[in-house]
């Protein structure tokens, strides 16, 4: 398989000058700091919004210092209006899911590492790389350009439900030329993931190194590929999706809109015949495996780092990509679930009921198998393996929660309200984000050259860890109580005794958003002032550690390895070290 | 401090405890296996801690039974959940033939009700205790959403057609009812109150306003200032006698019962669906009727059923 190695662009001579090198580059590895860094940026934008929305929640009458010099028509006098609230929201929303959740776990570290690990010297089509991340900072640009728009950003929340999303200005500010750039910068990042799930197939499918067979891939590499084609086959519903929006928004079609809609006291005679639930199920078409392009990255990066630092072999590697596998396809039959009070036959609620619960089946499998990896290992609690393992429990609390939504008729009742907000951070946005620090602690000193504090570190994950479930959980329960999600205020007999709750979830919110300026102070100071690390400072077994850190451009410089072992070969036996690289020679008897 | 923090909210309606008691078992299930899981990770990151001196881990290999056995009890544990909640959504979905309609319609960021003998309100819905209601809901102009907690029901509201919910309070009193799907600007503003009232308070609510047509007298209205009656009334368009509920004959061969969606349809898009043997000449209402006015037709036609046959669903 793959035996012929095709020569790629990286070839040749790396690029001399500072724009080819680190702007403009075809290096897969620059393109992953890139995605990288971008989504670093996205992040801590996204996060700030978060806090000034859970600042407004629960002290709406104290003045958000600095806040009216960004927006004074938003927040005048730093008190927020309710559409600059839902514009956050929307916002925090958007950021999050494309910008970081889909962006750093795979196209960061996928670019970066896949092409290294299965041996191959660049991605299979180093000019779409470029290309695809070029497209992704423009729609972030895009986006993030809707802040300083007249009537301001959007707010039709992430979803941008039609007929709200689609009307225009006449359903309020915020819906006008700040909505248009909401659904163009969508459509961008639909490209640029498209291009990119593309390369990421042919390159695993194509240049894997001699040796390297499926089964032999790190399970960060199924990952990558898997979710790949789920985003291929999803991100095109969603980009139809976004450009029929676009159409009922300006090209006066009605795809979504139904006729004689009475406007604020106008009636919009422009549309006819659109259907609201066609948008939601093409939105949820690609939103549910949306879930999955974030969270399977994570679990592949987690697998590895589990593996590598329980010094044992993953427990169940054939399980572990059967399961990945299953999810992915599993994540297309489920959509209805967000879609149980939209007025579908109970009939069909039923299907999309017990194909969800099907899905935890192989959720189940992966947890087990991770609690495997740890048992009779010998663990070294490192930040990166502390973070995995947090991974792990993240997804358990947020993956349970999920039973209740999946039951239609306690879904009815849990369905937008603070359960769902916190069953989704939990599990699919904390989750992946410990997933990134886990690999960024991990592949640090691979990326850069040094190692990161682990004081440090361990501080940071402590702080975030117990934050977030400080944050989240009482989620769950304002949910129960029956707390209505995405309100800008909480005014009457049945909100306000749920106030305490709030600010205690608010005020950890503020912690959390504290601690990570310890990571950040960490990852800036270790890039210059951090220990030198050595080819392989965690004794890990994939290709990657085989070459200099980091990288040389062409990543082996010419000498191409072969693979000889699967990729978690610790503690073998017999073997002279109590690790086996993949591209070593050596023969144990008893090696598996 | 706990009645300060209830674990659910009141139950006040025939379907609240059922749904509680599914909730309660989901709770246990999940709280099991979330300290089984957590102990777990706990147990095993310190007995495993690495500790000098012993480096290599003992061999242990892949256990097929374990594989299985943590793949086939998740598995029957969520056929148990899917049997019992999917019994639990069918008894709910339907509403019992007797019930009594209520329409809402949603508009940012308000709830209009009205009630079939005419009496009409505003964010408040007032209903009698122990009998089943039935919502028939539709939307303006964004998608909302209806909810009551203390009765567990919840349902969008979409311009363009009907959705339905039905409920029957046991408990005499004051709920809150929200929108829940998000609709813009003041969707945190849009909500009100259910009065559950005993049946002879709910009889004398219901007369106690000024005199008003009933919805069926104002559709009755609307069919004469509209000219619905030079056709309807003439034979240039189908007869509405007896045509609520009936099955009717399209042009196209098929056949669809006259309920309130095809009502709606017909008078909104009347070149949708032709009756079989009626030219397709009736003009368009769309942009003429508001929804309010759309149901106290459909209310007319309804009223104009010479014996009781059940209602179409």
């Amino acid at each position: 398989m793959a035996e012929a190695h095709a020569p790629t662009a990286h070839a040749q001579h790396a690029p001399q000058g500072f724009i080819r090198k680190y702007i403009f580059s075809l290096d897969h590895k620059v393109i992953g700091k890139q995605y990288y860094f971008l989504a670093l940026f996205s992040v801590f934008v996204g996060l700030l919004l978060s806090i000034l929305m859970r600042w407004h929640l629960v002290w709406p009458d104290a003045h958000i210092p600095l806040l009216d010099k960004l927006s004074p028509v938003g927040a005048p006098g730093g008190l927020m209006t309710p559409e600059y609230y839902l514009s956050l929201m929307t916002m925090h929303g958007t950021i999050m899911i494309f910008f970081v959740l889909t962006t750093a776990p795979q196209s960061g570290f996928g670019n970066y590492f896949l092409p290294i690990q299965i041996g191959a010297e660049d991605m299979a089509f180093p000019r779409l790389n470029m290309l695809s991340f070029w497209v992704t900072l423009a729609a972030l640009l895009t986006l993030l350009s809707s802040f300083f728009v007249s009537d301001g950003p959007p707010l039709a929340g992430w979803t941008a439900y039609p007929p709200l999303s689609a009307v225009g200005s006449v359903s309020g500010p915020g819906e006008g030329l700040g909505q248009d750039l909401w659904v163009i910068s969508i459509a961008l990042f639909c490209v640029g993931a498209l291009l990119g799930a593309l390369n990421f197939i042919a390159t695993t499918l194509e240049l894997r190194t001699r040796g390297m067979k499926l089964m032999r891939l790190p399970l960060t590499c199924w990952a990558w590929f898997i979710t790949a084609i789920v985003g291929l086959l999803s991100f095109a519903v969603l980009f139809a999706a976004g450009v029929l929006l676009l159409l009922d928004r300006v090209g006066g079609t009605s795809f979504f809109v139904p006729a004689g809609l009475i406007v604020s006291d106008k009636i919009l005679s422009n549309h006819s015949g659109g259907s609201p639930l066609l948008y939601q199920h093409l939105f949820w078409f690609f939103g549910h495996p949306e879930v999955y392009i974030a969270i399977l990255p994570g679990m592949g990066i987690t697998s590895h780092i589990l593996s590598c630092f329980s010094r044992k072999p993953i427990f169940g590697y054939r399980a572990m990509t059967y399961s990945l596998m299953a999810i992915g396809f599993l994540s297309f039959t489920v959509w209805g679930h967000h879609m149980f009070v939209s007025g579908m036959s109970p009939y069909t609620a039923f299907a999309f009921s017990v194909m969800t619960m099907a899905i935890g089946v192989p959720s189940a499998i992966k947890t087990f198998n991770w609690l495997g990896t740890l048992w009779g290992g010998r663990l070294r609690l490192t930040t990166a393996m502390l973070f995995s393992i947090g991974f792990v429990s993240l997804f358990v609390s947020g993956g349970l929660s999920g039973l209740f939504l999946a039951q239609p008729p306690v879904d009815v009742n849990l369905h937008a309200t603070y359960f769902v907000v916190g069953h989704f951070h939990l599990v699919m946005g904390v989750a992946a984000i410990f997933a990134m620090f886990g690999g960024t602690f991990y592949w640090f000193p691979k990326m850069f050259g040094r190692m990161m504090n682990e004081t440090l570190g361990k501080i940071h994950f402590w702080l975030t860890f117990v934050g977030v479930y400080a944050i989240f959980m009482p989620m769950h329960y304002l949910g129960v109580e029956g707390n209505v999600r995405r309100y800008s205020t909480f005014i009457d007999d049945f909100m306000q005794p749920l106030l305490p709750v709030h600010k205690f979830m608010s005020i950890w919110a503020f912690i959390v958003g504290g601690a990570q300026l310890i990571f950040i102070f960490n990852l800036f100071w270790s890039m210059f002032k951090g220990e030198k690390a050595g080819i392989n400072p965690w004794e890990s077994t994939s290709l990657e550690w085989t070459v200099p850190s980091p990288p040389p451009h062409d990543n082996f410089a010419g000498k191409i390895p072969v693979v000889y072992h699967g990729p978690y070969e610790y503690g073998v036996p017999g073997a002279e070290k109590d690790y086996i690289m993949q591209d070593s020679p050596e023969v144990v008897a008893e090696s598996h | 401090m706990w009645q300060g923090f209830p674990l659910r909210p009141e139950q006040a309606s025939t379907i609240a405890r059922g749904i509680d008691h599914l909730y309660y078992f989901l709770t246990a299930v999940d709280l099991f296996f979330t300290a089984l899981i957590f102990l777990t990770i706990f147990y095993l990151a310190l007995r495993y801690r690495r500790r000098p001196g012993n480096e290599k881990p003992p061999k242990t290999r892949t256990l097929m039974p374990l594989e299985l056995a943590w793949s086939i009890i998740p598995a029957i544990l969520c056929g148990v959940m899917f049997t019992w909640s999917a019994s639990l959504f069918v008894r709910n979905a339907r509403p019992p033939r007797a019930s009594t309609e209520i329409f809402v319609v949603g508009k940012q960021w308000m709830w209009k009700i009205q009630h079939a003998g005419g009496r009409s309100e505003i964010d408040e819905l007032h209903v009698p205790l122990g009998e089943p209601i039935k919502l028939t809901m539709t939307s303006e102009d964004v998608i909302h959403d209806f909810f009551i907690p203390a009765f567990r029901v919840k349902k969008d509201v979409l311009p363009g057609r009907y959705t339905s919910i039905w409920f029957e309070a046991t408990q005499v009193g004051k709920f809150h009812f929200f929108c829940a799907q998000y609709c813009g600007t003041d969707h945190s503003h849009m909500r009100g109150w259910v009065y559950v009232m005993t049946p002879t308070d709910y009889e004398r609510w219901l007369s106690g306003a000024v005199p008003t047509q009933t919805m069926a007298q104002a559709g009755a209205l609307l069919y004469e200032q509209y000219g619905c009656i030079t056709c309807h009334g003439t034979g240039k368009g189908p007869p509405f006698i007896d045509l609520y509920g009936s099955n009717v004959k399209l042009d196209n061969g098929q056949t669809v019962v006259a309920d309130d969606a095809y009502l709606r349809e017909s008078i909104l898009f009347p070149t949708a669906q032709i009756v079989a043997g009626y030219q397709p000449i009736m003009p368009t209402f769309k942009g003429q009727l508001n929804e309010d006015q759309v149901l106290n037709l459909i209310a007319y036609i309804k009223s104009l059923r010479t014996q009781e046959r059940t209602s179409p669903q």
